[in-house]
C-alpha cells in the first residue's frame, strides 16, 4: 500500500487512490476543493482545476518532481510520493486564479438563486476567492430553458463540470443532454429543447454544484437556510427511497438525496420519490439531518458534527507558522 | 542546395500518381520493410535515425513507438494527424496534395513496424479536397497490392482509412483526436492514460504527424544511420517549413535541419529575403503558438553564436530569449507589423478553438481577447498589461491539454519582448489606424 504525505501528513492508502481521496482520507483543511469530481461517477473530475495540487516528490522511486501543477482529483498516489496544497503559496494563487475564472461569466445572481446557500460556488468564492472581480466586459449569459417538466436549466450559472452529463450516462438509461458547442460559449442542452425524460434524471439537480439546474417543484419556493432538512424513507421498487425531506413547517417543500460531507449523493433517488411524494405521509421519518458541509445552511440552526473551519486564506497569509501540520500531528 | 528527401522528386509532372511515384522509387520501402527487415528491426533504425516527432512537440518517434504496448489479443492502431490547424503551418497540405503515395507509403511501413492491421488518417473538413486525394491514392494502393490482405505475400494485412473533421483546431490534439475518430465531441483526454496504452476505442494506438509518418519512407529506404548523419546534433534529417509573411517568396521548403535562420529568411534559395526592401522586425518560427522573437533574438542567440534551425538552437535561452521550432511555421514581420494586432488575431484564434473543458483555458482566452481588442481599440490601461501577463500565467499549466500553453505563450512572449509597442497603444491611440484599415478590407464592421 502505497504512503503520501500531503502538507507533511502522512498517509498509508490503497492502490489506486488519488491524491484527493488519500487528503479526504486525512480530512481538515489540507483537502482540496472539488467542484466538478464525484465520487460515485466514473471519469469525473479534471475539468475544473480547482483541485489542483503540487507534486514536489513523484515517488520514492522517481523522486522529481511533477513540472506542472496535477488535479489531486485524477491523479493517483504512488508510492513515496509528497503533495503540497495549503501550503505552498503558488498552489494558493493558482487555485485563486481558478477560481476567478469560474466566476468570470457567472451572473452573481445570488440574491435570486435557488442553491443560494448550498451553493458550492458560493462555498468555494468565499474561502478561496479574491473579493473583487477584475472582469470588466459584459458577461455571457443564456436563455433559460426547460428540460422537461421538473428541471430548470439556467445555462448563465453553469461551471460546465460535466456532472450531470455524467449522470445522465451513467445512472439514467437513456441520455438526452450533453454538451453543445465549443469554448465559453459551450453549453450544456438537449437539443432543441428535449426533454429529459426517465426515472433517475432527477440526480441531475444534486450533483449540480451552481443553480444551473433547478427543481422546478421548488423553485422560487424558499430561500434554503427556511427550511428544515428531515431524513426520512419510504419503500421505494426504484430506488433506496433514502431521502432528505426539506420541510417547511408541516409540508415538505423539496426532495432531494441525502449527501455526505463533501456535498455528494450517498444513494441516487428516483424521480418518483423526488417529485411525486410531495406529502409528508409519504415518508417514515429518520429524524434532522447531519449538515456536515462548511455552508451557509451548516451556519445556523442545524446541529453540526464538527465546526465548519475558517476560511483558510486568511490563516495562510498572514500566519505561515501555523501551517506546520506535521509538527502538530 | 539542400538535401532533399521528403520533396526530392516535388518537379516531377504526376508524381501525385501510383505509376509515376512507383517509378521514381516509390514502396520500396515497403518492400524492404516486409523482405528485410522485420517489425522489431524497422523499429530499431527509426530509433537510430534520431526522427523526432513533426507535429509540434519533436518527441523521438522511435522511443513513442517502443512504448506501445502489446498485450496479446488486443488491435493495435496507428493514427495519422492530418489535422493542420496551427496559424502558420500549411506543410502537411502541400506534402499531401502533391506526394499522397509517400504518406500511404509510410502508413504502410509504418503500421507493419508497430503491427497495426487498421490505420487511420484523421484529416480536418477543411482540407476536404485533399482527403479525395488521398482516397484516391489509397485505391491505387489496394489494387497494386500494397494494401488490403496478405501484402506481398506476407500473410500482413492492413486496411487504411480516411477519416475527415469537422473543422477543430483543438481535434489535432491527439486525444481529442482520438475521441473525434471515435465518433464523439472532440475533447482532449484527461493523461493518463496515454494512447501508447489505451487509445482509440481503449487500444494502445500510436499518434503521428503527417510528415513524421513521411519522414518513415526515407529512414526504412536509406536506413537509420544515414538519415541520422543529416543535419545537426539531436536535430537530425530534414523538415519542411512553412514559411508566410513578409517575404519574397513564401512556401514550403523543405530544409536540413541546422541550416541559419538568417540564411533561411535571407538567401535565394529559401525566402529570399524581406519583401519590399523593408527591415526584419520579429518571427514566430514555429507556428502561432511558440514565443514570437525580436529580429536580433531570432538571427542570433543572447550569446550572440548565430541561431540555427534545429530543435536546439532555436530553444536556446528558454523562454526568456529562446523559442521553439514547434510544427515549423515560420512566420515572418517587417518593420510596419504590430505586434499588438498579430497577438490579438492569436488570442481571438485560442478564445475561439478552445473546447471549454477546463476553466483556465475556457475562461482565460475570451478574457485575453477581449482585453487585447480594448488596448488594439485605443481603450486600453497601463494596466491591461500587467493584467495580460498575469491572466496567462494563470492559464500555462494548469490546463487538461496544452492548448491553454498554447494560448499563453504568445502573450507572455509579446509582452516579454514588446512591452513599449502595448504602452504605445494606449498612451497613443492614433496608432490604431491600420486596425480601421483591417477592419475595411475585410469589410468587418468595428466591435
Ligand atoms: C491544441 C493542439 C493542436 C494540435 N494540432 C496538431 C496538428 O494539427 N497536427 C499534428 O500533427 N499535431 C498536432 N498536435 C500535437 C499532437 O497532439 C501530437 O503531439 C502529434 O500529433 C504527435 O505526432 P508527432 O510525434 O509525429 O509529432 C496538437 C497539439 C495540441 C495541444
Ligand atoms: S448544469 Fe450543473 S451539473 Fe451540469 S455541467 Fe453545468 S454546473 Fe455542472
Ligand atoms: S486547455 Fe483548453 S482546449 Fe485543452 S482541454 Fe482545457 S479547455 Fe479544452
Ligand atoms: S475537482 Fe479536480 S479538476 Fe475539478
Amino acid at each position: 500500500m502505497p504512503k503520501v504525505t500531503i502538507d507533511g501528513q502522512m498517509i498509508e492508502v490503497p492502490d489506486g487512490t488519488t491524491i484527493l481521496q488519500a487528503a479526504r482520507m486525512i480530512g481538515g483543511p489540507i483537502v482540496p476543493p472539488a467542484m466538478c469530481y464525484y465520487s460515485s461517477l466514473k471519469t469525473s473530475g479534471g475539468y475544473c482545476r480547482t483541485c489542483i495540487v503540487k507534486v514536489s516528490k513523484g515517488s520514492e522511486k522517481d523522486p522529481r518532481p511533477m513540472p506542472k501543477p496535477v488535479a489531486s482529483c485524477r491523479t493517483t498516489v504512488m508510492d513515496g510520493m509528497e503533495v503540497q496544497n495549503i501550503t505552498s503559496p503558488e498552489v494558493v494563487e493558482a487555485r485563486k486564479g481558478v477560481v476567478e475564472f469560474l466566476l468570470l461569466n457567472h451572473p452573481l445572481d445570488c440574491p435570486i438563486c435557488d442553491q443560494a446557500g448550498e451553493c458550492h460556488l458560493q462555498d468555494l468564492a468565499y474561502e478561496h476567492g479574491l473579493s473583487k472581480t477584475r472582469y470588466e466586459f459584459e458577461r455571457r449569459t443564456f436563455e433559460k430553458i426547460d428540460i422537461g417538466e421538473k428541471i430548470k436549466l439556467h445555462m448563465t450559472r453553469c461551471i460546465l463540470c460535466y456532472r450531470c452529463v455524467k449522470v445522465a450516462d451513467q445512472v439514467t438509461n437513456k441520455r438526452v443532454h450533453g454538451v453543445m458547442n465549443r469554448g465559453d460559449v459551450a453549453e450544456i442542452s438537449t437539443y432543441i429543447q428535449h426533454a429529459v425524460d426517465n426515472d433517475f434524471s432527477g440526480n441531475m439537480i444534486d450533483v449540480c454544484p451552481v443553480g444551473a439546474l433547478t427543481d422546478r417543484t421548488f423553485r422560487f419556493q424558499s430561500r434554503i437556510w427556511n427550511v428544515n432538512p428531515m431524513d426520512a424513507h419510504r419503500d421505494c421498487k426504484t430506488c433506496s427511497g433514502k431521502v432528505t425531506l426539506w420541510m417547511k413547517g408541516n409540508d415538505v417543500a423539496r426532495v432531494s438525496a441525502r449527501k455526505d460531507k463533501y456535498g455528494e449523493v450517498i444513494d441516487w433517488i428516483c424521480n418518483d420519490c423526488r417529485f411525486e411524494k410531495k406529502d409528508a405521509h409519504d415518508w417514515q421519518m429518520d429524524g434532522p439531518t447531519n449538515i456536515e458541509r462548511h455552508s451557509v445552511i451548516s451556519q445556523n440552526h442545524y446541529s453540526l458534527k464538527e465546526p465548519a473551519h475558517k476560511p483558510l486564506l486568511n490563516t495562510l497569509y498572514t500566519a505561515p507558522a501555523d501551517r506546520q501540520l506535521n509538527s502538530n500531528n | 542546395m539542400g538535401k532533399k528527401l521528403l520533396l526530392q522528386h516535388d518537379h516531377v509532372p504526376g508524381i501525385h500518381s501510383y505509376e509515376v511515384y512507383r517509378k521514381h522509387g516509390g514502396y520500396a520501402s515497403v518492400e524492404k520493410a516486409m523482405k528485410q527487415l522485420s517489425a522489431e528491426a524497422v523499429v530499431e533504425e527509426i530509433k537510430k535515425s534520431g526522427l523526432r516527432g513533426r507535429g509540434g512537440a519533436g518527441f523521438p518517434t522511435g522511443m513513442k513507438w517502443s512504448f506501445l504496448a502489446k498485450p496479446p489479443g488486443v488491435p493495435r492502431y496507428l493514427v495519422c494527424n492530418a489535422d493542420e490547424s496551427e496559424p502558420g503551418t500549411f506543410k502537411d497540405r502541400y506534402l499531401m496534395e502533391r506526394h499522397p503515395h509517400l504518406l500511404i507509403e509510410g502508413m504502410i511501413t509504418s503500421s507493419f513496424a508497430l503491427g497495426a492491421n487498421t490505420s487511420y488518417i484523421y484529416i480536418r473538413g477543411e482540407y476536404f479536397y485533399v482527403s479525395r486525394i488521398l482516397e484516391k491514392a489509397i485505391e491505387e494502393a489496394y489494387a497494386n497490392g500494397w494494401l488490403g490482405k496478405n501484402i506481398l505475400g506476407t500473410g500482413y494485412d492492413l486496411d487504411l482509412y480516411v477519416q475527415v473533421g469537422a473543422g477543430a483546431y483543438i481535434c489535432g490534439e491527439e486525444t481529442a483526436l482520438l475521441e473525434s475518430l471515435e465518433g464523439k465531441r472532440g475533447n482532449p483526454r484527461i493523461k493518463p492514460p496515454f494512447p501508447a496504452i489505451a487509445g482509440l476505442y481503449g487500444c494502445p494506438t500510436v499518434v503521428n504527424n503527417v510528415e513524421t509518418i513521411a519522414a518513415v519512407v526515407p529512414i526504412v529506404t536509406m536506413g537509420g544511420d544515414e538519415y541520422a548523419k543529416i543535419g545537426i546534433g539531436k536535430s537530425t534529417g530534414t523538415k519542411l517549413i512553412s514559411a508566410s509573411g513578409h517575404i519574397n517568396k513564401p512556401g514550403v521548403y523543405e530544409i536540413e535541419l541546422g541550416v541559419p535562420v538568417e540564411e533561411f529568411i535571407y538567401s535565394e534559395e529559401y525566402c529570399g529575403g524581406i519583401k519590399n526592401g523593408k527591415q526584419l522586425k520579429a518571427v514566430v518560427a514555429g507556428g502561432s503558438s511558440v514565443p514570437i522573437l525580436p529580429a536580433h533574438l531570432i538571427l542570433k542567440t543572447v550569446n550572440g553564436e548565430p541561431r540555427l534551425m534545429s530543435y536546439e538552437s532555436l530553444s536556446d535561452g528558454g523562454f526568456a530569449t529562446g523559442t521553439m521550432l514547434g510544427s515549423g511555421g515560420f512566420i515572418v514581420m517587417d518593420e510596419d507589423t504590430s505586434i499588438v494586432k498579430n497577438l490579438w488575431n492569436f488570442t481571438r484564434f485560442y478564445h475561439h478553438e478552445s473546447c471549454g473543458q477546463c476553466s483556465p483555458c475556457r475562461e482565460g482566452t475570451g478574457w485575453m481577447e477581449k482585453i487585447l481588442h480594448r488596448i488594439l481599440h485605443g481603450h486600453g490601461k497601463i494596466s491591461d498589461i500587467d493584467l495580460l501577463w498575469d491572466i496567462q500565467g494563470k492559464i500555462e499549466g494548469k490546463t487538461i491539454c496544452p492548448l491553454g500553453d498554447a494560448a499563453a505563450w504568445p502573450v507572455a512572449a509579446a509582452i516579454r519582448h514588446f512591452r513599449s509597442e502595448f504602452e504605445e497603444y494606449v498612451k497613443n491611440p492614433g496608432s490604431i489606424q491600420d486596425v480601421k484599415h483591417y477592419y475595411r478590407l475585410n469589410n468587418l464592421t468595428e466591435a
